[in-house]
């Protein structure tokens, strides 16, 4: 509420900075004119600048920080009677103690100790959000105050603003590295943490794969096992089947389009084929499940195979149709990045269409077809919600298309959905399985654009 | 080719058949690949609409009921229609009971009242609510059926199997059709699949929540991502020095854009949810995740409409005494707005399809409640698709192809949108 309170006042203040800067120049000017350094609204914008975002700035770091400081008094508050509670539980009273101030359901009696340190709380947060209007308010009015006194005809206002706004500018464009960062870092120290439990060697090269987690220390097979081999197969098996049906259908169809296909049909059949690439990934997922996959069990019973009924072959066959788009698309952008010249020499000589293609369009768009595949197995072994609904959880070390197999991502959503706590081996196991997906993609699209630049040939 | 004295060998004529062959075949290949793709996606399509458009109707049995005072308000008081007052489920019951009196035994009474949904009782609840004057009257109501006679009656489940392998017996198909000869049985449009929100029940299962859900998620990445991304591109097409830092910042863009999205999951889940202590599985969590995800996207898009303004626009400003920041702000951005808009849409096209990285963060409860704020536990629409994909209940698979309906109607709207736009507003320069 408070918070609310202060975002309208801080919004009026700037608004009234604004106004109030305009006022004192063109006020000012009265009838003789006079030479302004920059445009009144920059002034304006000076001042309401100087309003909002020194305020702001606090703001931010007060609310990250609030809960921890007002947690860390509540403890010293509660000091002595602390002394009888495990640490562990500690978490626990304080969320009480938090939800009774707010009102809600306690998971224990309220005692009147607990009420009194509810209150405490209470009082102290209300004490801390009235301390927060109080103050942004007075710096926004300090930073009018400040900021009004320099708006003058000669001041150079706009060379201020526009500092400011660069530096916005570049502060965004350092979002992405700092998702890059967290990334890196978030899985990264995860992974450590569950490599301080299961050696690397272990989960790189082991055969064995059985998460389990122990609920008492005597349970049966509570180690677990993390060798993520048949993880890594299983999602190299599933990848390759969908590159079997992705890389034909892809290549030939950019071919036809890009040398056959009137440009009719080029134009009609184009955004049709992207279709394929923007239906979701849940919807593949769908597909897969029920209707590829029991399609493919019943072919397998008519022919007297057995297929699984989460067979790698339905969630690789779907996979492959998911990013038919992808090697499509790209391919014919590298076919149609062959110079005009080489295909009229080629015809020239008296090759047919087909020759042509085959001996100097795809040699000389091969470093862009080859990316395009790259880029495409990169897609494939990121990809999710086909694995997770069509391809099994079992674990297993086989080459068999019909059998059911797993994927990394597959496993990192099973080891992540519901509660778990996020210290068992358990739930750290799967940041590594996403440290080594997001190595391999990275390396994947490195290695694509290497390729595509090293040899590219340049033409002009 | 006979003229100039050109001596056709018969060898050469056959190779030349044969290399028209080769050029034929590489064509047909050509055409059999596009048909195959197509071909797949209209199965992928046929299947989803035979599947879903069943879940946008649903059965209704008219039950005439006595609305007694003694069992709608049995403390006395008048507190109609209060919550957990009322034994609106005896008087569903003793409906069906009169409507079949030669039904006595215990086990039979329980399948007879198993054609009637388990929601029906709250919808007569809020019948009385709206209407207390009906207290004490004699009316007929259409209620929701269950699912198993929702579905039998759609013939989304087979009639002619032996009645082992059927969900209703013979008993429940006769009461099922008297209830239709009596013109008692129908069939409306289900405005509570797209009202209401999850359900155990899969007849009385909607996706407003996981609609509401989506929105709130989008809305997040929309006014987070959209001025990030348009300034971090900025920045970088038309400020940016060419140094080391900026070539980093470039290829750190790109290569996000390629980053699995199952991995931007699991940065949400460390960041937002373990580092900054945000509550599990609600909107303002996905949204700051999917903008991470989306972020991307957009500065490519804005970079590659920025380029597309010719430099003669920057220089005729440059002439006229704007500063680089007027420059941009009043020529080179509005002039790039339909292709920063295009991508913007795509983007959240994208965004909005999206389930691994919400699974990861959490987003897959099991939520009754339709989210009011970014701070409610929410779900979002592919998530609510996968959640019921999941479930072993038939009922929900239509409900489910209903749902991946609805999805692909909303992505097919945004990216017309953004073609229109394309269309429509696109400078060739």
């Amino acid at each position: 509420m408070q918070l609310l309170i202060l975002l309208i006042a801080l919004g009026a203040i700037a608004a009234f900075g604004y106004f109030l800067a305009r006022r004192k120049l063109l006020g000012g000017a009265g009838t003789q004119a006079i030479r302004l350094h920059s445009r009144p609204s920059y002034h304006g914008w000076y001042v309401a600048l100087w309003c909002a975002l020194p305020s702001l700035i606090v703001l931010l770091f007060w609310l990250l920080f609030e809960e921890r400081i007002l947690e860390a008094l509540l403890i010293s508050y509660l000091g002595p009677e602390l002394a009888t509670v495990p640490t562990d539980m500690l978490g626990l009273l304080l969320n009480d103690i938090r939800n009774l101030a707010a009102g809600d359901a306690v998971s224990r009696e309220a005692d009147s100790a607990l009420m009194a340190a509810a209150e405490r709380y209470s009082a102290m947060r209300t004490t801390a959000r009235a301390a927060m209007l109080g103050g942004g308010l007075a710096l926004a009015a300090a930073g009018l105050g400040w900021s009004w006194r320099r708006v003058a005809p000669a001041f150079r206002a706009r060379h201020r603003v526009e500092r400011v706004v660069r530096g916005a500018l570049i502060l965004a464009s350092f979002v992405a590295v700092v998702t890059t960062v967290g990334i890196i870092l978030s899985v990264l120290f995860e992974s450590i943490r569950f490599f301080s439990i299961v050696p690397v060697g272990d989960f790189l090269f082991g055969i064995e794969w059985s998460p389990q987690t122990a609920i008492r220390e005597d349970q049966v097979g509570s180690s677990g096992a993390f060798g993520a081999v048949p993880l890594f197969t299983g999602t190299l098996l599933i990848t390759l089947i969908a590159m079997l049906v992705a890389l034909p259908v892809g290549l030939f169809s950019a071919i036809y389009m890009a040398e056959f296909a009137s440009p009719r049909v080029r134009n009609t059949v184009k955004p049709m084929l992207e279709i394929l690439a923007g239906v979701p990934t849940v919807v593949y997922g769908f597909f897969a499940a029920l209707t590829v996959a029991p399609a493919l069990r019943g072919a397998g019973a008519y022919l007297g195979l057995d297929v699984a009924s989460e067979s790698a072959l339905a969630a690789g066959a779907v996979m492959g149709i998911m990013i038919i788009p992808f090697i499509s698309s790209l391919s014919d952008d590298a076919i149609v990045a062959v110079p005009r010249a080489l295909r009229e020499g080629s015809l020239a000589m008296g090759a047919t269409r087909a020759e042509t293609v085959l001996k100097v369009i795809l040699p000389a768009a091969l470093p862009g077809i080859v990316a395009a595949c790259l880029l495409a197995i990169s897609r494939a072994i990121g990809e999710t919600m086909i694995v997770v609904m069509a391809a099994g959880l079992a674990a297993r070390l086989t080459a068999n298309p019909l059998d059911a197999v797993t994927t990394v991502t597959a496993q990192m959503v099973t080891l992540l959905v519901g509660d778990q706590e996020f210290d068992s081996a358990k739930t750290l196991a799967a940041f590594a399985l996403g440290l080594a997906l997001f190595l391999a993609t990275l390396a994947l699209n490195v290695l694509a654009l290497y390729i595509a630049r090293k040899y590219r040939e340049q033409y002009e | 080719m006979t003229g100039a004295g050109w001596q056709v060998s018969e060898f050469s004529k056959r190779r030349l058949k044969k290399r028209y062959r080769r050029e034929r075949r590489m064509k047909l290949a050509g055409i059999l690949a596009i048909v195959i793709a197509l071909g797949v996606l209209a199965v992928l399509m046929g299947s989803v609409i035979a599947r879903g458009y069943p879940a946008f109707v649903k059965t209704e049995i008219a039950l005439t009921v006595t609305l007694e005072a003694a069992l709608i308000d049995p403390s006395g008081g008048g507190q109609i229609g209060k919550p957990a007052r009322g034994k609106y489920g005896k008087i569903i019951r003793n409906a069906l009971f009169e409507a079949f009196p030669d039904v006595l035994e215990r086990a039979e009474r329980r399948k007879l009242i198993g054609l009637m949904s388990k929601g029906a009782r709250f919808e007569l609840r809020s019948m009385v609510a709206r209407d207390p004057e009906l207290v004490g009257t004699v009316q007929k109501v259409w209620l929701t059926a269950s699912s198993d006679v929702d579905m039998m009656t759609k013939g989304s489940l087979p009639r002619d199997v032996p009645e082992t392998e059927r969900r209703l017996n013979d008993r429940q198909l006769g009461w099922l059709d008297s209830f239709d000869a009596a013109g008692d049985l129908r069939t409306v449009f289900n405005g509570r699949f797209f009202t209401g929100s999850d359900s155990r029940e899969p007849e009385l299962a909607g996706i407003g929540g996981a609609l509401a859900g989506s929105f709130w998620t989008l809305l997040i990445t929309l006014v987070l991502a959209f001025p990030l991304g348009v300034a971090a591109a900025i920045y970088l097409q038309e400020f940016a020095p060419k140094n080391r830092l900026t070539d980093f910042i470039e290829v750190n863009i790109n290569n996000l854009a390629a980053v699995p999205s199952i991995v931007f999951g699991l940065l949400g889940l460390v960041i937002f949810i373990q580092l900054f202590e945000l509550p599990r599985s609600t909107a303002i969590v996905g949204g700051l995740t999917l903008m991470l995800m989306t972020l991307p996207t957009i500065i490519i898009a804005t970079r590659a409409a920025l380029a597309a303004v010719p430099p003669s626009i920057r220089e005729a400003a440059h002439g006229v005494g704007a500063s680089p920041l007027q420059v941009v702000s009043h020529h080179v951005l509005p002039l790039a707005m339909p292709g920063i808009m295009t991508g913007t849409i795509i983007g959240m096209a994208r965004a909005l399809g999206e389930t691994a990285p919400l699974l990861m963060i959490g987003m897959v409860a099991f939520i009754v409640d339709i989210p009011s704020a970014p701070f409610d536990s929410a779900t979002a629409l592919p998530v609510q698709i996968f959640l019921w994909a999941d479930s072993p209940e038939r009922g929900f698979s239509e409900k489910m192809s209903a749902a991946i309906l609805v999805l692909l109607a909303f992505l097919i709207v945004m990216n017309a949108l953004a073609v229109y736009l394309r269309r429509r507003f696109e400078i060739r320069w």
